[in-house]
């Protein structure tokens, strides 16, 4: 213990009154162990100041010193997942200014000054940050962006980015990627602000995720409190860092609770639901760590870093640009380079660690190197949160194997390496002929007489189907013969919207059989069952499943789902909530992902995620068009922890990947789309389309509520009001779906159908 | 047009309430959710989008129909004889007895005995620099309008119109905006009331204002 002065004294036990008060910060309030007497000790010491004589003073300080730390040992010893969190919420804990002062040499914040801000929450700086090599100093320069807290400051939302915030992160990402520095994020958010006003939170947050898959510069990023989607916005990074004390989680302990509880708006949520959710959710640093979610801890002190601990900044300071080098080196061929990424300096040797570096890494790649960061990047991320289980098929699985691998090679020489030919000469012939010369023309035509006969034009089924296919009622025989078994009830149902447009009452038999469940008055879609989509839209036996062995597990161990996944799989005879198909629409062979109600509310985990990515991959692979028709999806599922939020970016990738090669990807949402999915892989398509009666947002109008503190209009989330905000390109009726659908594919499809 | 100002007053103080009858929608059998003389409210919410208080549920082909106050009052002359039997559409069930307040009733005597003009289009309205100059003086009450007198500029897609008053000459005793609001085509402006008529008026608002318990 130091020797202090009593000059120092007073500055000294505010210090003290400090460490009392983020103890109770983490307990959560003072009725633990002596915490109420220590502070009101200190309290006394202050206000009594000049009554003891300096020796007493000094004494009493010192005694009260080492009882203190004695408390904070004891708590140290044993924190509960839900200490973790409130220790991430203390206002004594470290900001993004707060690593931005110490650990970067300095720093210019782009797009706004404190409050004079599109989004304060929200802080993007250009920032140099220096290597010490043999005590020789470089300096590297990198994008900065993060979200700030701001303890006390109210303006900044608590680090919630609205959509507007969101889009500035990604604006200042592209500047970094036409620049090529690389990015260091920094998640400091409980989540995204949930409000639909234009881009909306969902769709800022999709674009996000859908240019950071493929943004061409090093991303590091670093979590201290990754709540969710708003975490995700600025998530998706080559190497994520997460700090020991941090947590990233699916939901907040309070909101699984609430939900667990099934507790009504505006109840009161029970403390021991709250710490039970806390531990269920698996949200601390080394929870996450085991399930593959991020790739290092960095170090705190015991109990957290503070605003001051700057040999905490130092180390952060030399993971943030180890990582940088480690992602740099990883593109690279020097297989030198690449051990000496594994020589990192072991954390737990404090005493001994020095933030020098052996070497001076220049953060610049070339094309070819961009190239493989992308590579590997995809690669990372399609072989996280895999928490799904594959059930056992010993007979058939060599079979798929070896059918599978067949069909990627038959596609591979069709639209790889024969059309690549093909259109070489196709194009080069094409330059000839539109010279119009009548020299070569003779020899042209001999030319693409021969080219003709090697390879002759595919016939497409567009067009072999097109003999009039809208002329032809969509209303046919085969319409009729399913009927939704929730016809078979004799008796009426009152449309909601009876009292302003005055709609008579429906007999459920004519409603949801010859209607198809619209009211013929006003045109209000009464939700119908998948089954009904799966033999009505689709032409008549087209419909091919796969991937059925994939199906949804309890990875976390999350006490009570079993049991619930169980029920689930018995009521639905399905593994997961997603349905992923072969199908044909009027001729047009697709592939479709359908995420429907019954199984957990359309929830998406690990495996309704791999699910999605096959699908994807297998429309890449066929060349064919990807539906994603959303029956219904609740959000991600809370059940499975970040390894349900990792699917936004995992799934985003692959779509990007498919988009990027060619592929038409069209997403049709149905009943009700929030959160994570709509936030990321379905939000993330350039064409999106409701049906009529839908409502799709981000959060509901509940947690708006209880978020922001404001109130949203009934129809906030309806599809008119979605298309209204552009969100959505159009609004479908239910009935004219598969018309709709056939439209839209010859229409946006157009000749890049099925290869560009 | 001769109003008996005095006959009106009368009429709001013999009777200060106003009925809403609760008519079956259709044929069914009714459950009564309410007792005589409850109170009941209407919806509430911003967007009023929270029903009213239940105040039957109508069934009829299993289908039982919840029918909530679009009123708040009270549940007077409710047919009790009639629960849990079938009725038909059109059938008086109940009546809500709304007591009017004091605004209420002010409200209703000027809307009857004002002149209003009305807004020709859904545009933001303000008052011309000469009525805005007059109300800042605080010369409301004596401020005589007549046929052709510029008093409002309708502005609409920057496009400024001024709007004659077209009417009986009179003074501008009530107005319903405020410089800048944007209103729905038919929304009152404001009313004028005739010189004869005014000191009336004021002495029946002001009998309301004091003689009325709300």
């Amino acid at each position: 213990m130091e020797q202090k002065s009593i000059l120092d004294s007073g500055k000294y036990l505010v210090t003290l009154q400090d460490r009392v008060s983020y103890l109770a910060d983490i307990k959560g309030g003072f009725e633990w162990g002596n915490l109420k007497e220590l502070f009101e000790r200190v309290q006394e010491l202050r206000t009594n100041l000049f009554e003891y004589s300096e020796r007493e003073l000094l004494q009493q300080i010192y005694s009260l010193e080492g009882r203190i730390e004695f408390a904070e040992r004891q708590v140290a010893k044993r924190l509960r997942p839900i200490e973790i969190v409130n220790i991430v919420r203390s206002v004594q804990r470290f900001t993004l200014l707060d690593i931005l002062e110490n650990c970067y040499d300095s720093f210019t914040e782009l797009g706004g000054d404190g409050e004079f801000n599109i989004d304060p929450a929200v802080i993007a700086a250009r920032a140099t940050i220096t290597r010490r090599v043999k005590n020789r100093l470089y300096y590297h320069q990198v994008m900065v962006i993060g979200h700030e807290k701001g303890m006390g400051e109210e303006f900044r939302n608590g680090g919630c980015a609205k959509p507007w915030g969101n889009e500035k992160a990604l604006r200042y990402m592209k500047v970094a990627e036409t620049e090529g520095i690389p990015i260091h994020f920094y998640i400091f958010t409980p989540g995204a602000y949930p409000i639909e006003d234009y881009p909306g939170a969902a769709q800022q947050i999709a674009r996000n995720l859908f240019e950071m898959a493929k943004l061409r510069v090093p991303m590091i990023s670093f979590i201290s409190e990754g709540g969710s989607g708003g975490a995700e916005a600025i998530g998706l990074a080559d190497m994520r860092l997460m700090a020991s004390r941090g947590y990233y989680s699916v939901i907040s302990p309070e909101g699984a609770a609430a939900i667990e509880g099934r507790i009504k708006e505006g109840g009161k949520v029970p403390r021991k639901l709250v710490e039970h959710c806390a531990e269920q959710l698996k949200m601390t640093a080394k929870d996450n760590l085991e399930l593959g979610t991020i790739d290092r801890i960095v170090e705190e002190p015991p109990l957290g870093a503070k605003r001051s601990d700057f040999k905490f900044f130092k180390r952060l300071r030399y993971e943030m640009v180890r990582a940088t080098d480690e992602v740099v080196l990883k593109t690279k061929s020097f297989r030198a380079f690449r051990a000496y990424a594994l020589r990192r300096q072991s954390q737990d040797k404090e005493k001994v660690f020095n933030d020098e570096f052996d070497i001076h890494i220049k953060w610049t790649l070339s094309e070819s190197e961009k190239d493989r960061l992308l590579e590997i990047r995809s690669k990372k991320y399609r072989a996280m949160g895999k928490g799904f289980k594959v059930l056992k098929r010993p007979f058939s699985k060599r079979l798929t194997r070896f059918w599978e691998s067949t069909r990627h090679k038959y596609y591979d020489i069709r639209y790889g390496l024969l059309r690549k030919q093909s259109k070489n000469l196709q194009k080069i012939l094409e330059e000839v002929s539109s010279e119009g010369s009548v020299i070569f023309k003779t020899v042209t035509e001999s030319m693409r007489a021969a080219y003709d006969f090697v390879f002759p034009a595919p016939q497409k089924p567009a067009q072999t189907s097109q003999q009039d296919p809208l002329r032809r009622s969509i209303f046919m025989q085969d319409w009729e013969q399913y009927i939704s078994p929730l016809a078979n009830e004799d008796r009426t149902v009152t449309c909601p919207n009876a009292e302003k447009y005055g709609c008579k009452d429906l007999w459920v038999p004519d409603l949801y059989g010859e209607y198809s469940g619209v009211c013929p008055t006003c045109g209000h879609h009464f939700p119908l069952e998948y089954q009904w989509y799966l033999e009505n839209l689709f032409d008549k036996g087209s419909v091919r499943e796969f991937n059925t062995q994939i199906v949804s597990d309890n990875p976390l161990g999350f006490k009570g789902f079993d049991e619930k996944l169980k029920k689930a799989i018995e009521r639905t005879r399905r593994g997961s909530a997603i349905i992923t198909f072969d199908a044909e629409v009027l001729g047009i062979k697709l592939v479709v992902a359908m995420l429907y109600s019954d199984f957990r509310s359309g929830t998406v985990g690990s495996a309704e995620g791999e699910k999605f990515i096959r699908a994807c991959d297998r429309a890449r692979t066929t060349r064919r068009p990807f539906l994603a028709y959303i029956h219904t999806t609740g959000g991600i599922r809370i059940h499975e922890g970040t390894l349900g939020v990792i699917q936004m970016p995992r799934c985003t990738l692959a779509v990007r990947e498919y988009i990027d090669s060619g592929g038409l990807y069209i997403v049709v949402y149905d009943n009700n789309s929030y959160a994570g999915p709509v936030a990321s892989f379905l939000g993330c398509s350039p064409y999106q389309v409701g049906i009529r009666s839908s409502r799709i947002g981000f959060a509901g109008p509940r947690v708006i509520r209880e978020t922001t503190g404001t109130d949203v209009p009934p129809d906030y989330h309806k599809a008119r009001n979605a298309l209204k905000r552009g969100h959505i390109q159009g609004i479908w009726d239910r009935r004219e779906f598969r018309k709709n659908l056939f439209e839209a594919l010859m229409t946006m499809g157009g000749p890049n159908l099925y290869y560009k | 047009m001769s109003i008996n100002l005095n006959d009106l007053l009368r009429k709001y103080k013999s009777h200060p309430y106003e009925d809403h009858e609760i008519l079956a929608p259709h044929t069914g059998v009714v459950k009564f959710k309410v007792e005589e003389g409850q109170a009941v409210k209407g919806p509430s919410g911003q967007w009023l989008h929270r029903p009213g208080t239940l105040l039957y549920i109508l069934e009829r082909e299993k289908n039982p129909k919840r029918i909530t106050s679009r009123f708040d009052g009270i549940v007077t002359d409710l047919r009790v004889d009639l629960d849990g039997k079938f009725v038909e559409a059109g059938q008086p069930l109940m009546l809500i007895r709304h007591r009017l307040n004091k605004q209420e009733i002010t409200n209703r005597i000027l809307k009857e005995v004002l002149h209003i003009f009305p807004a020709p289009e859904r545009a933001r309205y303000f008052f011309t620099p000469e009525i805005s100059a007059k109300f800042e003086k605080g010369k409301t009450k004596s401020l005589s309008v007549k046929t052709g007198d510029e008093i409002v500029i309708m502005s609409l897609m920057k496009r400024d119109t001024t709007l004659n008053y077209e009417g009986p000459s009179g003074v501008l005793y009530e107005v319903y905006f405020k410089n800048g609001d944007i209103l729905e085509q038919g929304a009152p402006l404001f009313g004028v009331c005739l010189p004869e008529r005014l000191p009336f008026v004021e002495k029946v608002i002001q009998r309301i204002k004091t003689e009325w318990d709300d």
